[in-house]
């Protein structure tokens, strides 16, 4: 279970969003410059609240009240990020143990065979960075988060860099990710249909406020992708 | 022509000495300092980055004169190393070192901050949500993606070092065979009625070590943007 209540200002913008999360992928919409991706980094960690409140399960992330923020490196939350964002002074082997060798886990041989597996990327693991293509880079980063064995899994656009024909080929990974990995995801996408094929939820926001909430085909009921504004 | 006597080989090896150790003692020092100053805004920050310029700047007579006042044996500093360390620095070779490395640290200095600043802050934030606390981060991501410029700052302070005269000489004289360096030697061959083929051997010396350094540096530097890209 995911809660979020924070506030903050960024310039002339503010963020105010309230929700609970419950099912397995929360869907969060909005167009470019809604601020969901500082709602997000503010569940990372990378963003501090003003005011408010962040808790996964019983833990609790954020309270400025009582004067918590748990920094990014101890929340154990798997970002994948638009761009991918992989070492690229390391090969796509160390990208993916990366997380582990950082939070000092043992190598679990099953659990990353596991995640190659579900990802498909068993291929890749002795190349460079700069020799993958932009679905594989997105694969790579969704399987490093995966391998830190995080408590919640934020995926801020993963499919926004690319084309219709390589988010088809994502998609799927992305669906068998969601039922096999149990870990929860909190979902950022502009696009409704991507929403509706993934998260159970979906908090709809405009203009850094929550416009809708609730199950996917409610909450986005009013949307259509020509006026997501 | 190219008969180099033991006399020259000595100013030679003491040069490499000096010019390496002078090096990489102040490489952690000199990527501790690029990484405040391409990260942090603090106050004094600006003064911090005139002082670190200084000795590009100042007559190089006047830092060796300075550091004779401070590093000799009676000086504040000197004299309580020598005491307390054991360490000397006055009229020898760890002297030299010194005067190299103080001279030389703008030039190693720069190239660092650059290259820090150049890494993208959103690989270092990547590295944090998977759990790397800021020193690590440090260690696995910002300081590999700024080994170029780490490369660069080392060779091109070594370069400095290895040419360095003017505050050499103030605060440790020119003593063969304990501070008298390739630039010393040369100074000193050029004042003896016959010393013009011995000057001339040496010049060419320091000119194949430049270009050794100079030639690695590069190679280093091609090899790391290489990894930079990742391919």
């Amino acid at each position: 279970m995911l809660r979020v209540d924070v506030f903050k200002k960024l310039g002339d913008f503010t963020v105010e969003v309230k929700f609970t999360g419950e099912g397995r992928v929360t869907g969060l919409f909005g167009s470019s410059g809604a601020g969901k991706t500082s709602l997000v980094n503010m569940i990372a960690g990378l963003l501090k609240p003003d005011r408010g409140f962040i808790a996964v399960g019983n833990d609790v992330l954020d309270d400025t009240l009582a004067g918590i923020h748990v920094p990014p490196y101890r929340r154990r939350i798997g970002y994948v990020f638009q761009d991918a964002r992989l070492f690229p002074h390391l090969s796509v082997s160390q990208n993916l143990n990366y997380g582990r060798r950082m939070n000092g886990v043992a190598y679990d041989h099953a659990h990353q065979d596991r995640v190659v597996d579900l990802l498909d990327i068993g291929k890749l693991l002795a190349r460079r960075t700069g020799q993958l293509s932009g679905g594989e880079r997105q694969r790579v980063a969704l399987g490093r988060a995966l391998l830190m064995q995080p408590r919640l899994l934020l995926l801020d656009e993963p499919l926004g860099s690319l084309d219709s024909a390589r988010k088809a080929e994502i998609l799927p990974y992305l669906i068998r990710l969601r039922d096999e990995s149990g870990v929860p995801m909190v979902y950022v996408s502009h696009d409704p249909n991507e929403l509706r094929r993934l998260a159970a939820q979906v908090v709809v926001i405009k203009r850094g406020r929550v416009a809708a909430f609730g199950d996917a085909e409610s909450a986005l009921a009013d949307v259509t992708p020509q006026f997501a504004d | 022509m190219f008969d180099i006597s033991p006399a020259e080989w000595t100013a030679v090896l003491l040069s490499l000495k000096v010019g390496l150790v002078a090096t990489l003692v102040a490489t952690p020092f000199g990527i501790a300092i690029a990484w405040l100053l391409a990260r942090y805004h603090f106050w004094g920050k600006s003064v911090v980055d005139a002082a670190i310029y200084l000795p590009l700047v100042l007559p190089p007579v006047v830092t060796g004169y300075l550091l004779l006042l401070t590093f000799g044996r009676k000086g504040l500093i000197g004299g309580w190393l020598a005491d307390h360390l054991g360490l000397v620095f006055a009229f020898r070779w760890t002297g030299a070192a010194l005067a190299c490395g103080i001279m030389s640290f703008p030039l190693l200095v720069r190239p660092i901050r650059l290259s820090i600043e150049a890494v993208d802050r959103r690989l270092e934030q990547a590295a944090s949500t998977l759990g790397a606390a800021p020193w690590k981060v440090f260690l696995t991501v910002t300081l590999p993606l700024a080994l170029p410029g780490v490369l660069a700052g080392m060779v091109l302070g070594f370069a400095k070092a290895i040419g360095e005269f003017g505050a050499t000489i103030t605060f440790v004289s020119n003593i063969p065979g304990e501070t008298q360096t390739i630039s010393a030697a040369i100074y000193t061959l050029t004042q003896v009625p016959d010393g013009d083929a011995a000057a001339l051997r040496l010049v060419g010396v320091s000119i194949v070590i430049s270009m050794i350094a100079l030639v690695t540096s590069e190679w280093f530097a091609r090899r790391a943007t290489q990894r930079m890209h990742g391919t």
